[in-house]
């Protein structure tokens, strides 16, 4: 077999390993994404209904809580980014941080301090790298997470909230997160939401207010928005986490057919090139041998 | 008239049904929610929440803390965890 050839063999066989690893990923990220989308839609209920009755408290107490008024000289503003731990996703972590970046800078345009809550290894690292101050990180769970992950990464932004802004570096008076929204297969968008000061009407079906009765709150208005805040803002996190997840499995499915038919075409072409290396082969065999004969026969007939 | 009751928890819908009465502990003490009751927005604490189904059978949930809500012979119970 000739030099030329053996190289073509050796390349091809090393693109069908990577093609074979890259299929393996495709095919566990596409059944990943079916489970992650049914955690989404399991979590939806619990998220309504907390919407609801946020709504609902939020607009016939006439309490004056916190986290629902802005504070009119804000100093400092955190920003949760939801990213990915590891990679092999395309763009998925680079658009949440880069979502990010262009937050930030909006921010400081408005005179705001930034404190960075970074969720997922390659968020981490982006700015680790970038020596940057860094409020929180969490790491190890953004393809699978449970609400007890998003507890821990509320807890951090709600004490940050509460402490004060004004006298020390650790207070902040918004908060803003960062994530995948997933709207289809296809489509993954990284999203800027401002969670803190609470905007309450978002929801995806639009609460009518007229529909909302009087409530009696037991013990009273005051207390059940002290303890219901803080589980909205964790099913909000939580909710996040889990479309990032499903976004994550989905862009890496994508990137993953892609590498895959990358794999398949450049196989393709390899194939061409080492059949015409082969052809080549042959054909100069062909003419050597028939060269010789032609010599050995003129040399034998010069003889007689 | 029957209260359309839904439990959830955050992953998952628990229980969700037609009920004649449901009772929940909240801050102030035990509360029972009848058919007709008046909007009641209330705090739970740590314990048990029972339903009893149309069909007469109890079902009892120990729930670890959460709100109830009561409008218009609906009924939501929000818990951050089942047992």
């Amino acid at each position: 077999m000739g030099a030329q050839l053996r190289i073509y063999r050796r390349r091809m066989r090393s693109v069908k390993a990577t093609k074979k690893i890259t299929k393996a990923m495709e095919l566990i990220s596409a059944s990943r994404i079916v489970k992650a989308q049914q955690r989404v839609s399991a979590s939806t209920p619990y998220a309504n209904e907390l919407t609801r009755a946020v709504s609902a408290v939020a607009s016939f107490s006439s309490t004056n809580h916190p986290l629902t008024t802005a504070n009119e000289n804000p100093r400092r503003a955190a920003i949760l980014i939801i990213s990915a731990d590891r990679g092999m996703a395309g763009a998925y972590s680079t658009n949440a941080i880069k979502e990010g970046e262009k937050l930030a800078a909006l921010l400081r345009e408005r005179g705001l301090q930034v404190s960075n809550f970074l969720v997922g290894r390659k968020a981490v690292n982006y700015y680790k790298f970038r020596n940057r101050e860094m409020a929180g990180t969490w790491t190890g769970f953004s393809d699978n997470p449970t609400y007890e992950n998003a507890k821990e990464v509320a807890d951090a932004l709600l004490s940050a909230f509460l402490a004060d802004s004004t006298d020390s570096n650790v207070g902040v008076d918004e908060i803003h997160i960062i994530f995948t929204q997933f709207r289809s297969m296809l489509t993954q968008e990284a999203t800027a939401k401002r969670m803190i000061p609470l905007e309450v009407v978002e929801s995806s079906e639009p609460v009518p207010t007229s529909l909302l009765p009087m409530y009696e709150f037991e013990p009273n208005a005051a207390e059940v928005l002290n303890s219901l805040l803080p589980r909205y803002i964790e099913a909000r996190i939580f909710n996040a986490m889990l479309q990032s997840a499903a976004s994550e499995h989905a862009a890496r499915r994508r990137a993953m057919k892609s590498a895959t038919d990358n794999a398949e075409d450049l196989i393709k072409s390899l194939t061409r090139l080492a059949n015409a290396a082969r052809q080549a082969e042959i054909t100069q065999e062909i003419s050597e041998i028939v060269g010789g004969a032609d010599a050995l026969a003129s040399a034998s007939a010069g003889s007689e | 008239m029957a209260l359309n009751v839904a439990l959830v928890s955050p992953t998952q819908q628990v229980w969700s049904g037609e009920a004649t009465f449901v009772s929940a502990r909240t801050t102030e003490g035990d509360l029972g929610v009848l058919p007709g009751h008046a909007p009641l927005f209330g705090v739970l604490v740590d314990g048990a929440v029972s339903i009893k189904g149309s069909d007469g059978s109890v079902k009892e949930f120990n729930v670890r803390g959460g709100f109830l809500s009561v409008s218009n012979d609906r009924v939501s119970i929000l818990t951050e965890s089942v047992d």
